[in-house]
């Protein structure tokens, strides 16, 4: 997993509610068996007209070119629906690091943290003020110390993550190390808590 | 102390409990399919790691088959390759498999309790949202990613943080005509698509105590859709008669032993929830949705709310959004409108009781012709059994052809799928935009007012049907 400490970039707005993994990435893209090239996919059914890649829906936020960056802030409850990780997967694949929503579902989330991408809960006011800003104006969040800050108002919000997750960001270890590092007392447990 | 009835399960299962992280939480049965699983094997052989427990692993495939000609080679190829991978790795991994043509293939929340493999207090984990009903046993049973499948595969264990607890109690009597998917999509309507986000919810209450498994299944089912992490509901007599002479249920002295332990899963009394919520079941009405997530639903014969009852004005631009997806007009009723579409399937509703109950209304009758149909059992078994009860027959004389088993044209990734602009009356379990097919519109509803609307051709109040 990449690690990530720092970072400072413009973001994309998508003021849309309740943004399910189907939209973020549609089931019929689903038949890979690898995590790779699913950016192309991502918003599919919002980015184009009838599945066509020359026919770029132009009122979608990803098709404005004003907008750049590698931090993506969308309105509350974004993730919601299936637990396909490949939502996860897209949004990396397509160079996001950082997901900024007021709200976000429960299995999404924990994907998004398997995969290096993080995402920063803010207030519902702090996440206006973002979508207040212009096309040119960067945010910066700081892992270690918790903070997303709006550049140009300098104005900043601490975030949470628990110390473990946050040790695993910051330095790109995975769950998986940690847990073959327990066989021995995963063992012991099924010994004396046989079902 | 007094422990609810998720506490006692989830803190037996807890090998460690990391300072200020997650806990470290042992997996009994974990469930795999062809879409979610194939990176997970490439992970761990990536790794150099062996499956650490393969046989507390049970495979399927059920997404991305078709529901005709099972015999036959998959025609997508990439379908066919995914569904071939499932099969190499586990037989590579010594995983038993009930892929396509095996006996106990099926949607993998509907073989899981069918073939009794789910049972109370065990801890259920699967790479797909829906494995919630297996919470309908008084299990803990939630969907994960494949990062967090192949933490399972290496080690039986993942890796969450204790979500609070929320009860939801449903108290009274069920009008006529109403049934359990009516509940779910009442509780998602009122708490919405987000309201239990952050939660594990527990249904208690007296009309709940009246259901049989295959109705509280459904209800564990949509737990994930008002965004719960699962749900469950404290096992009891009707859950061990179920269990008890299953294929792979306890049996003599063991069945004895785990019996029980099955009767100490209940919330003790003095048990306190982070949030208790009260309905009544007869406020309950069969119920709609109107929108493009679950917790857009109201009475069937309700009527949709206006642009200005959103004060939000994100909250308003997402209603008119999804009125314009749907091509609906805010303030209009439901009652009446053709529809195009009836599926009947998805581990919602695809089990043997579902079509007993659309049966009973299209029994002597005929489809309305404009109606084009996907009537989708959950598993082999349940196709069996719907022969053997002659259900088959009702189905074929109302003009409506039964498939094979899998999940259908409840997300638009293999064959079935809903053409765009046409609505669907369905009994899966979300209408998110383009979830049955790109531009499809769908309206997730009860199996019972879904069999209203095979016959009128139109959306219907079942109890206008019913004597």
């Amino acid at each position: 997993m990449q690690s990530l400490q720092k970072i400072t970039s413009k973001f994309i707005p998508l003021r849309i509610e309740n943004v399910d993994t189907d939209q973020i990435i549609p089931a019929r893209f689903l038949k890979a068996t690898t995590k790779d090239g699913f950016g192309k996919n991502l918003f599919r059914d919002w980015r184009y007209e009838n599945d066509d890649e020359t026919k770029p829906k132009a009122d979608f936020v990803l098709n404005q070119s004003q907008y750049s960056g590698q931090i993506l802030v969308a309105a509350k409850n974004f993730g919601c629906g299936s637990s396909r990780e490949h939502a996860a997967w897209s949004i990396q694949d397509y160079g996001f690091k950082v997901v900024v929503s007021s709200f976000f579902a429960d299995i999404f989330k924990n994907n998004a943290l398997n995969n290096g991408v993080l995402p920063v809960t803010v207030t519902d006011a702090f996440l206006q003020q973002i979508f207040a800003q212009g096309s040119e104006d960067t945010l910066s969040i700081d892992l270690a110390a918790q903070t997303i800050t709006i550049d140009k108002t300098g104005a900043s919000e601490k975030f949470e993550i628990n110390s473990y997750k946050k040790t695993c960001m910051l330095n790109g270890y995975d769950d998986i190390d940690y847990l073959l590092s327990m066989k021995a007392e995963i063992e012991a447990f099924e010994k004396t808590n046989k079902q | 102390m007094a422990k609810t009835l998720f506490e006692k399960i989830w803190d037996k299962h807890v090998v460690k409990q990391i300072e200020d992280g997650p806990s470290v939480v042992y997996i009994d049965k974990h469930f795999i399919h062809e879409v979610t699983s194939p990176q997970a094997f490439s992970g761990i052989e990536k790794r150099g790691v062996s499956l650490f427990r393969p046989k507390q692993i049970v495979a399927t495939a059920d997404h991305n088959v078709p529901t005709l000609h099972q015999e036959l080679p998959i025609a997508d190829a990439l379908s066919r390759f995914q569904v071939d991978t499932l099969i190499d790795n586990c037989k590579k991994h010594g995983v038993e498999l009930y892929g396509l043509g095996h006996e106990h293939q099926g949607i993998v929340h509907v073989i899981g309790p069918e073939l009794g493999i789910t049972q109370p207090g065990m801890t259920i984990v699967c790479g797909d949202s829906h494995t919630s009903t297996h919470g309908a046993f008084g299990s803990i049973a939630f969907g994960i990613g494949t990062s967090e499948v192949e933490m399972v595969f290496a080690a039986q264990c993942i890796m969450q943080s204790k979500p609070k607890v929320m009860r939801i109690n449903i108290d009274g009597a069920l009008q006529n005509g109403v049934v359990s998917k009516d509940i779910i999509l009442f509780i998602i309507a009122q708490i919405s698509a987000s309201g239990a986000t952050g939660y594990f919810v527990e249904y208690a209450g007296s009309a709940i105590r009246a259901l049989s498994m295959e109705a509280r299944m459904t209800i564990c089912n949509m737990s994930i859709e008002m965004g719960a992490r699962g749900g469950m509901i404290a096992p009891d007599q009707t859950t061990f008669d179920y269990i008890k002479g299953r294929l792979f249920a306890p049996t003599g002295a063991e069945w004895e032993t785990k019996l029980a332990a099955w009767k100490e899963l209940y919330t003790d009394t003095d048990a306190k929830f982070d949030v208790e919520i009260n309905i009544k079941a007869e406020d309950i009405d069969p119920m709609i949705t109107y929108g493009t997530n679950p917790g857009m639903g109201l009475s069937v014969t309700g009527t949709l709310p206006t642009v200005e009852s959103f004060t939000d004005a994100t909250e308003k631009q997402n209603y008119e959004k999804a009125l314009k997806y749907m091509g609906l007009t805010a303030g209009q009723t439901l009652l009446g409108m053709p529809v195009q579409n009836v599926f009947i399937g998805s581990c919602t509703n695809s089990r043997i009781e579902d079509f007993r109950l659309v049966a009973s209304i299209i029994k002597g009758k005929q489809k309305d012709p404009n109606i084009k149909t996907l009537i989708v059992p959950g598993s082999q078994e349940v196709a069996k059994q719907i022969k053997a009860e002659g259900l088959d027959k009702i189905f074929a004389a109302a003009g409506i052809e039964i498939r094979q088993a899998g999940c259908s044209a409840c997300l638009g990734m293999n064959e079935d799928k809903i053409p765009a602009g046409e609505y669907c009356i369905s009994t899966s379990n979300r209408n998110f935009e383009g979830r049955q097919g790109a531009g499809a519109r769908t309206m997730l509803v009860s199996p019972l007012t879904a069999a209203a609307a095979l016959l009128t051709g139109k959306i219907t109040d079942i109890r206008t049907m019913l004597s």
